[in-house]
């Protein structure tokens, strides 16, 4: 479904990501570890076509059309969605604003309102004036709403306290077990991965890719051993 | 007194894009003055009294007493050469539910419209009035001047929304003046998105009465060739007073100096002045000039000022939801312009929207 191949990006004259080449397959849930700094977010961000990062080398591309180049909006409509990890603040644009050009389910939106306790945030401005957990949930909401086929989730539990990770967790299972869909998900505390079915983990270290395996046993060895020992177990393949 | 109003097609359409209802139905009383001719005044709620300002002075012994006390009362002189305007008065306790209008309607070819209006908001009495200036098409190298005295008295309510529709080659000067006593509210609203050739105000509020408040907002829209030198100034003289003035300008090629100026003559009394600029045009330009003022230490004064393009991450953030780069910037822009901040009910609020929405459409 996404195939990013030989990817260098530089931001601001620096190479963030180095030469980097991941694969994820339809209906596949891919977690992304790696310290801060390390080039996650930036891998996002040119999956969505952001300005910042500026592609040196290599290609991206999903269900077999290359992104590279392409405006942000017609990567939507082939079916991407990012949860920001630190959105903007919208003002004057009600978060009802957004949910009613997402979807036009009504009885979708209604439900999904309810379980993430967003009926007094419909009609304030997104983002202003959120807590750090409601902008998280305002964030699911507002992705959930877009039912893309490649979920990109920037430390979706981050700031989140523990009963509404299991409220989010449940939520965002809930899409992913829908047929086809996929996710790539970046985590530094872990919590996300009692909730969603990722057989595949991967570090990124210094803008390249270092390790690859079971994300479960990854997280432990990582929380164990920190990232250094990740360099250690090279796995360049995948 | 007509108690109809006779005007072109073109100038209906202009009249209303100020904000003024022609049919009436929406008001609970109508002022309309053209050049310097009144042509209407009527209320239909007891408890109102509307007349042209030389009736009210002619009728009423106590419009005197109002009749320039402001301006005394800040050691200001003020032109002497009006023609018109309107007296407003809402009696003791009465709540008026909707809105008073009046309108001021330049028509001849370079006329120079000067009016003094009187706004009495007796105690307890609460009320919304629009205010909506336009100019016709006729009038070119118009000018405005508008002179406001604002008396708010005990535990009164005034949320005033002067609209203003000009063109490009009228001049404007508004010069008001509040007056507000014990736990009284006087909320200004300032609404101007056509374009204008220059307009120079700088309306002041004396929060003079204990636990009085204060309230500036404004929405502009700055076409180019257009100047705006606009600002807001409270002194909170009474205890426990508050004010707050909230300004935001869009330029489109204009250029908006945007004032503030909280004065602190108290203890105890709280500030806040918030300026927000958008410049959409490499022409466009904006100055935010907030000033604070105070002798005492015991005061909470505070601004905030933000002036720039439209932010790359918001454009970016609502293309990430599926818009286009058009679109997300023409969201943003009616998103800055929020007619919310003005704390309307409302079916004014959705007036002013649709007219919000009939200028800002084709701007950018």
């Amino acid at each position: 479904m996404l195939k990013v191949q030989n990817l260098t990006v530089k931001i601001g004259g620096k190479e963030i990501l180095k030469d980097i080449s991941l694969e994820i397959e339809k209906g596949e849930v891919v977690i992304l570890f790696g310290p801060n700094g390390c080039g996650k977010t930036t891998l996002l961000k040119t999956i969505m076509g952001f300005s910042g990062p500026e592609i040196k080398g290599g290609k991206i591309t999903f269900k077999d059309k290359v992104l590279n180049g392409l405006p942000t909006e017609e990567r939507v409509k082939l079916g991407i969605g990012l949860m920001y990890q630190h959105p903007p603040k919208i003002r004057g644009v009600k978060l009802k604003q957004m949910a009613d050009y997402l979807s036009k389910d009504k009885e979708k939106v209604q439900e999904l309102t309810a379980r993430l306790s967003l009926g007094d945030h419909l009609t304030r401005d997104v983002n202003v004036d959120f807590s750090g957990g409601e902008m998280k949930r305002s964030e699911l909401f507002q992705v959930i709403l877009q039912d893309p086929e490649l979920l990109l989730l920037d430390e979706p539990e981050s700031g989140v306290d523990i009963e509404n990770i299991g409220v989010m967790g449940g939520v965002l299972n809930e899409h992913l077990k829908k047929k086809g869909k996929s996710a790539l998900i970046i985590t530094h505390t872990g919590y996300i991965l009692d909730y969603v079915q990722a057989k595949r983990g991967c570090v990124l270290l210094d803008g390249k890719f270092w390790c690859v395996g079971d994300p479960k046993e990854m997280f432990q060895a990582i929380k164990e051993s920190g990232y250094d020992k990740c360099k250690e177990c090279i796995c360049p393949k995948h | 007194m007509s108690k109809t109003l006779k005007l072109e097609e073109k100038d209906k359409a202009t009249v209303s894009s100020s904000g003024i209802d022609l049919s009436e139905k929406s008001r609970s009383a109508s002022f309309y003055q053209q050049d310097s001719h009144t042509k209407l005044y009527q209320s239909f709620q007891e408890g109102i009294d509307i007349l042209s300002t030389e009736e009210a002075l002619a009728k009423y012994p106590e419009a005197k007493e109002y009749y320039g006390k402001n301006f005394r009362l800040l050691n200001r002189d003020f032109p002497q050469d009006t023609e018109g305007g309107y007296f407003i008065r809402v009696k003791k306790g009465k709540t008026i539910e909707l809105p008073i209008q009046a309108c001021l309607f330049l028509k001849a070819q370079g006329f120079k419209q000067k009016v003094h209006n009187l706004i009495i908001i007796e105690e307890g009495a609460r009320v919304y009035l629009i205010t909506g200036c336009s100019a016709s098409h006729s009038a070119d190298e118009g000018f405005h001047l508008g002179i406001s005295e604002f008396f708010i008295h005990k535990d009164a309510y005034l949320n005033f929304t002067m609209i203003h529709s000009w063109k490009e080659t009228v001049s404007v000067k508004p010069i008001s003046i509040a007056y507000v006593e014990d736990g009284g509210v006087f909320i200004s609203n300032y609404v101007c998105l056509k374009p204008v050739k220059d307009i120079t105000m700088y309306p002041t509020a004396v929060l003079a009465g204990d636990k009085s408040r204060a309230v500036f907002n404004s929405l502009i829209l700055s076409h180019p060739n257009s100047l705006h030198d606009v600002g807001s100034r409270v002194i909170l003289r009474g205890d426990d007073t508050q004010a707050e003035i909230v300004a935001r300008a869009v330029s489109l090629g204009g250029k908006v100096i945007a004032r503030g100026h909280v004065k602190a003559e108290n203890k105890n009394v709280k500030g806040h002045l918030e300026c927000r600029g958008l410049i959409l045009s490499e022409k466009g330009q904006i100055h935010a000039i907030p000033e604070m003022e105070t002798d005492y230490r015991d005061v909470d004064l505070s601004h905030e000022a933000a002036i720039g393009k439209i932010s790359k991450d918001e454009i970016e953030y609502l293309c990430a939801r599926g818009f286009s780069q058009d679109q997300a910037q023409s969201i943003i822009v009616r998103g800055f312009m929020d007619v919310s901040i003005l704390g309307l009910p409302d079916v004014i609020k959705k007036e002013i929207e649709k007219i919000e929405e009939a200028t800002l459409k084709g701007s950018f």
